[in-house]
């Protein structure tokens, strides 16, 4: 039934009032600046081991692009972007790969957490593919983190 | 030199204005405006944070401080009211424990090394090897890479379990899960099948 409404028509869900939806500005800005503000996380991921930055940073950078998103086009565009159950999954997925990584160099001879073992040939290797990896993980876990919590915070309503 | 002094400077300046935000935020009794300026705050930390050099901490305070919390701040705002409601009453006992405990924190510096001091304890322990060292053994170009995520694996990974409790927590308090969001959305959608009902007898 809800569904034949209109969507402006239907009923206010989140608390964070998005009447910003209509400030026409703030939408072709968002459009231009939001990928930008997500390549530049990715820069920043990957870029970690020559540059400043790694997981954690480029985690709350792509996480931060993702909240403007939901801030200017609505809450539920996000949700139905990256739906929670996604979400959850993705803040297991990166401590998973994280321990997962450790695990193998256990697996490999060495001992938890202990790259070198990675690349049979050169230790130096192995040790730059585990960080490569832990950062990753990192990466995943902080983002959807931070995504968790917004949806936590924002899909209340005030009782 | 003149460099250092035009760094003094911007560090000179960046400090007088947190100190400004700071007490305003004290004195105000609006909580929007409150959280909006947390927010400016955060971003002149993470100026001063560019300033040390430390690039990455900047990039954190600015997305996390400036951005993600200044979000979360208003998310909460949507549910209380926008003004505070209890009428403040200034006591000088709390004045006297703040202002002791601040100088006590400023006391406490004046053991600690000079900023940036290369003699200083820490710099003497195992910096010296990672700086080293690490090339060869891990041969990544940036040192805090390195620690944080080979030497310093187990800490690293101790953090990333620590976020991921934080997000675990607030679904559990809070919700907002995916399993309560489809029972709310089948609510929702119960009461609104139940509204337009209702209309069509109206």
């Amino acid at each position: 039934m809800s569904d034949s409404l209109p969507r402006d028509e239907a009923p206010q869900k989140t608390p964070i009032k998005m009447r910003v939806r209509e400030t026409i500005v703030l939408r072709v800005i968002g459009k231009a600046l939001i990928p930008i503000i997500l390549i530049f996380a990715l820069y920043v991921q990957f870029h970690g081991d020559y540059g400043p930055g790694g997981g954690f940073q480029a985690g709350v950078i792509f996480a931060a692009g993702l909240i403007l998103h939901a801030l200017i086009y609505g809450l539920d565009a996000l949700r139905e972007a990256i739906p929670p159950v996604v979400v959850e999954i993705g803040i297991a997925l990166g401590a998973l790969l994280y321990g997962g990584v450790g695990l193998v160099s256990m697996v490999m001879g060495g001992k938890f957490l202990d790259y070198g073992v990675l690349d049979a040939h050169d230790p130096a290797h192995g040790q730059h593919l585990g960080i490569l990896l832990v950062e990753l993980g990192v990466g995943i876990t902080v983002t959807f983190v931070m995504v968790a919590i917004f949806y936590a915070f924002a899909g209340r309503s005030r009782q | 030199m003149g460099e250092q002094a035009m760094g003094a400077a911007i560090e000179a300046t960046l400090f007088l204005f947190m100190i400004a935000l700071a007490i305003c935020i004290a004195r105000l009794r609006s909580l929007f405006a409150g959280a909006m300026l947390f927010g400016i705050f955060s971003l002149l930390a993470a100026g001063m944070q560019m300033m040390m050099d430390a690039v990455d901490v900047a990039f954190t305070e600015a997305a996390v401080g400036a951005g993600i919390s200044t979000v979360l701040f208003l998310g909460a705002l949507g549910l209380t009211v926008s003004e505070e409601s209890s009428a403040r009453n200034h006591r000088l006992s709390a004045l006297a424990i703040v202002t002791a405990t601040g100088l006590l924190l400023a006391y406490g510096t004046l053991d600690m090394p000079a900023y940036g001091d290369p003699e200083a304890p820490i710099h003497q322990h195992v910096a010296p090897h990672y700086l080293v060292d690490s090339e060869q053994e891990i041969g990544v170009p940036n040192v805090v890479t390195s620690v944080l995520a080979s030497y310093r694996g187990y800490d690293t990974f101790g953090e990333t379990t620590v976020v991921l409790t934080a997000a675990v927590g607030a679904i559990l308090l809070l919700g907002g899960s995916a399993a309560s969001a489809s029972r709310e959305s089948e609510a929702s959608d119960a009461a609104a099948s139940d509204g337009s009902d209702d209309g069509g007898e109206a």
